[in-house]
């Protein structure tokens, strides 16, 4: 027998690639139903209040509407547990743009204007959508997003900081930000007496099918989930948001199919978004740029539905060496849209604070920003004392700063001129945690020499149905094309949410060991599969349920080239790269893809994206793709990635970290640096608009 | 019937009439009627591109812009009409090749808009980045050109770097 090459670690074509490009690949809103209607949501108009009446007669007049369904008369909704899906169950109205009525009809253009048609009128109460650093109302909750402590004190912060040489005390700004996936919240469902069959747009179906089966108070096993295909969702896509819960209502109450693919403008209010954020930062240090002291101190505010904390100070507790540290998050609880995940919540702010304030740092010790940061490697997390795992941030700097050709640069501010062109260039470090959850696989071996596995993933874009064959073809000891990879239904064994980076390590280890476990029965029974194939089945409920003794996260190091126009205020990027540390790439190509993809959402978060609260309508004024910038392609240069691989034996059979989300985390601040560098001017708030630029310069 | 007409188009070769709903835009008719879905809904107001279609040969336009009622007589290519049998369109390839999408929802639009980029820029159409002083002909596809040509076709998984590298690779 013969040894094959293994097929991890090699550039893989998408497996759905052919689908994808000639337009085969089937999403939620993409399936034919027979006598399928259609639904449109009909929004609040105002941001805190109860609903007194609504009007529908207006709406009914065409006879092609089918139902205009309210809290008054659909069909009541058990309680799943997650305010997110207790769609029309109240009168209540908790933020603006929440959704208080659905027109179903024959058509899309008689639900539409059937919805424009519904008359509602409310007891409007006042609301309070506001946040300041030291508004009343701040308190500290139990914990924040990911499990975290609110706050977290090592050694003595407020002595060590009034005793520290240099020190840098600012504060940090990112605005709510909208995932704006571009396939619209979306879900198909059909009613077959008590069973359900839903075609939806999710990052893991798992959870949509027992939140529906909760819901509508039926079996799990009559709830078909089907999410094949999903056009993104950056983790506003993570749990069940309404849109789903809505179609199987109304197919309910309607006796027939019904679709409800989301209006790109109500998608802001109702499926999450990342809360805003005010960081402040203070780093003491000697005059060598040693840490002494380390404060981070979020501000920030959830809905008055959930409580969803950003946690964006913790990557402060592991990033570098900090004896005395003090990590902090209050949070209001507004009259404001739920805010949710976001690609690397926490992290993603919080190191757009933390590395803008250690350029500023190195700045005021008159040292290398890449030294600032190669001088306070930790030997050990500094907030649990535990080791990592692995850890080559310095690796990554060193790398990236040979390749970028960082050390030519002339370290001064405002220097770089061409023509009426300042330009600068910056560095930032990325991290990001490894998480892993519990996932069930199923493989089977055919007596054709085929193989077949199943595991509830989602492929959201990542190329997870394309590393999980590999991973298969590996663990089963046979070429990629014997084997078949069966994802994106909820029936499948039970995946984990395609969310935290978490996605390839939960799904790859259970479907590792049900290959390796299969091997090994063939080869029991000598090689050959016998009629009627051979099947096993494996969980990671043990090895993926617990704890670790090791701090596991991976790392980077980002540097950008702007130029930012004297005359416009526009700043435009000239170049990018990022290396990372992420164990071992099992993929070359779709990491590099999804690499590059963070990277280009983290320079649309520095430069292009933002959004507004408004105090006196109370939701975001930036609802669709008109006003909220994500970047173009004009607007993306050339983008450079490497990675250095890690062999680290703490992590899973395939020695993998998650890298979906690392690239976004610190690209923002590497832009913002590279701004200063070009400009001499902080800009601690973002987008980095031109109005900034051109009132600083 | 108040309220609707009767057209008549042809979609990737094929002809298609029906009696529609005067409301109905092509993308609706393109999804909804006549079951052609790679036109991909991301806005439904001309903001993202996810719907680029081919009119006439190799106008590109946002389906969901266009009001049905306006087409008839149209001929009309989706990413479903460019492949030539098994044989996919160059610009298809090359996305496969140079894993110019992530999600795949953008990448019909995307494919779609390319094809008459491509052709734009044969066609010796300047674009806002074309230097003034370029002679009459073929414009260069430059990057700097292809990013601006594709800027009406929003990604948000971020692959631009890749639909560049592939469009630059058929355009040459």
């Amino acid at each position: 027998m013969t040894t094959l090459p293994r097929v991890t670690g090699e550039a893989v074509a998408r497996i759905e690639a052919r689908d994808k490009v000639t337009g085969a690949a089937s999403y939620a809103a993409d399936h034919p139903l027979d006598g399928l209607t259609h639904a449109w949501p009909v929004t609040a108009t105002v941001a805190r209040g109860d609903i007194t009446a609504v009007d529908d007669s207006e709406a009914l007049r065409d006879p092609a509407v089918l139902a205009v369904l309210t809290h008054a008369n659909a069909p009541r909704l058990a309680d799943a547990g997650d305010p997110m899906v207790a769609v029309l169950r109240s009168p209540h109205v908790a933020h603006h743009g929440q959704i208080v009525a659905l027109a179903v009809a024959e058509t899309l253009e008689a639900a539409r204007a059937a919805a424009g048609a519904v008359r509602v009128t409310y007891d409007e109460q006042p609301h309070d959508v506001v946040l300041t650093a030291d508004r009343p109302g701040l308190y500290t909750p139990d914990e924040v997003n990911a499990g975290h402590p609110a706050d977290r004190r090592r050694g003595d912060f407020d002595a060590a900081y009034a005793a520290s040489e240099i020190t840098v005390d600012a504060v940090y700004e990112v605005t709510p930000l909208h995932n704006h996936p571009m396939e619209p919240h979306a879900a198909t469902a059909v009613w077959d007496g008590d069973a359900l069959t839903v075609f939806d747009s999710n990052q893991g179906s798992t959870v949509v099918r027992s939140t529906l089966a909760a819901l509508f108070e039926v079996d799990e096993a009559d709830v078909r989930v089907v999410s094949e295909h999903v056009g993104g969702g950056f983790g506003s896509k993570g749990t069940p948001r309404p849109h789903v819960a809505l179609a199987a209502l109304a197919a309910k109450a309607v006796g027939r199919p019904v679709r409800l693919a989301l209006p790109r403008n109500r998608i802001a209010a109702v499926t999450g978004h990342r809360a805003p954020t005010i960081q402040r930062v203070r780093l003491g240090a000697d005059a060598d740029g040693h840490i002494d002291a380390l404060a981070h101190e979020t501000v920030t505010q959830t809905s008055t539905l959930t409580e969803f904390v950003e946690q964006a100070s913790v990557s402060s507790r592991m990033m570098y060496a900090s004896p005395h540290s003090l990590t902090t998050h209050r949070v209001a609880r507004l009259d404001v849209p739920s805010p949710s995940w976001m690609r690397a919540p926490g992290e993603c702010p919080g190191m757009f604070a933390l590395e803008s304030a250690m350029d500023e740092l190195a700045s005021a010790c008159g040292l290398d920003p890449v030294e600032l940061r190669i001088r306070n490697e930790p030997p050990v997390e500094p907030d649990s004392g535990r080791p990592f795992s692995s850890r080559h941030l310095v690796d990554c700097l060193r790398e990236g700063a040979r390749r970028f050709g960082w050390h030519d640069r002339d370290p001064r501010p405002a220097v770089g001129r061409d023509g009426p062109l300042l330009i600068g260039s910056g560095v930032a470090a990325s991290t990001y945690p490894v998480w892993v959850f519990p996932s069930h696989a199923e493989a089977y071996a055919g007596s054709d020499g085929r193989y077949e596995v199943r595991v509830n993933a989602t492929d959201i874009g990542t190329g997870a149905r394309t590393v999980l064959t590999q991973i298969a073809a590996d663990a089963l000891g046979v070429p990629l094309d014997l084997v078949r990879v069966s994802i994106g239904r909820g029936d499948l064994p039970a995946g984990s949410v395609a969310g935290g980076s978490s996605g390839t390590a939960s799904w790859g280890w259970p479907v590792h060991k049900a290959c390796t476990d299969l091997r090994q029965r063939v080869s029991d029974a000598g090689g050959h599969v016998p009629d009627g194939g051979l099947f096993v089945r494996a969980d990671t409920e043990q090895e993926a349920g617990g704890g670790t003794e090791y701090s596991r996260h991976a790392f980077g190091a980002q540097f950008a080239e702007v130029q930012v126009d004297t005359v416009t205020g526009e700043v435009r990027v000239r170049r990018m790269l990022g290396v990372f540390a992420a164990g071992h790439i099992l993929n070359p190509r779709t990491a590099r893809s999804q690499f590059i993809g963070g990277m280009t959402m983290g320079l649309g978060m520095a430069l292009t994206e933002g959004s507004f609260l408004d105090p006196e309508f109370g939701d975001f004024t930036e609802r669709d793709l008109a006003s909220y910038h994500v970047a173009a392609c004009a607007d993306v240069p050339e983008i450079d990635v490497h990675w250095i691989d890690e062999d680290d034996p703490h992590l899973n059979p395939m020695g993998s970290k998650g890298i979906g989300e690392i690239g976004i985390v610190g690209a923002a601040a590497a832009l913002a640096n590279a701004v200063h560098h070009a400009t001499g001017m902080r800009v601690r708030r973002l987008p980095i608009h031109p109005d900034t630029i051109l009132l600083g310069l | 019937m108040d309220g609707t007409s009767e057209v008549g188009l042809r979609i990737n070769g094929k002809p298609f009439s029906r009696v529609i709903d005067n409301r109905t835009t092509l993308l609706d008719l393109l999804r909804e009627q006549a079951g052609v879905t790679g036109p991909k809904k991301g806005c439904d107001h001309g903001q993202c591109g996810a719907c680029t279609v081919l009119l006439d040969g190799d106008r590109r336009v946002n389906a969901c812009l266009l009001l049905a009622v306006s087409l008839d007589g149209a001929d009309v290519t989706t990413v479903e009409g460019l492949a030539d049998g098994d044989r996919l369109h160059p610009v298809q390839q090359a996305f496969v090749d140079h894993d110019g999408f992530q999600c795949g929802f953008c990448t019909p639009g995307q494919i779609c808009s390319a094809v008459a980029a491509i052709a734009e820029a044969r066609a010796g159409w300047p674009s806002v980045v074309t230097p003034p002083d370029t002679p009459p002909g073929p414009v260069e596809p430059t990057a700097a050109e292809i990013r601006e040509r594709m800027s009406g076709n929003l990604c948000r998984c971020g692959a631009y770097v890749n639909i560049v590298a592939a469009v630059r690779e058929v355009a040459r």
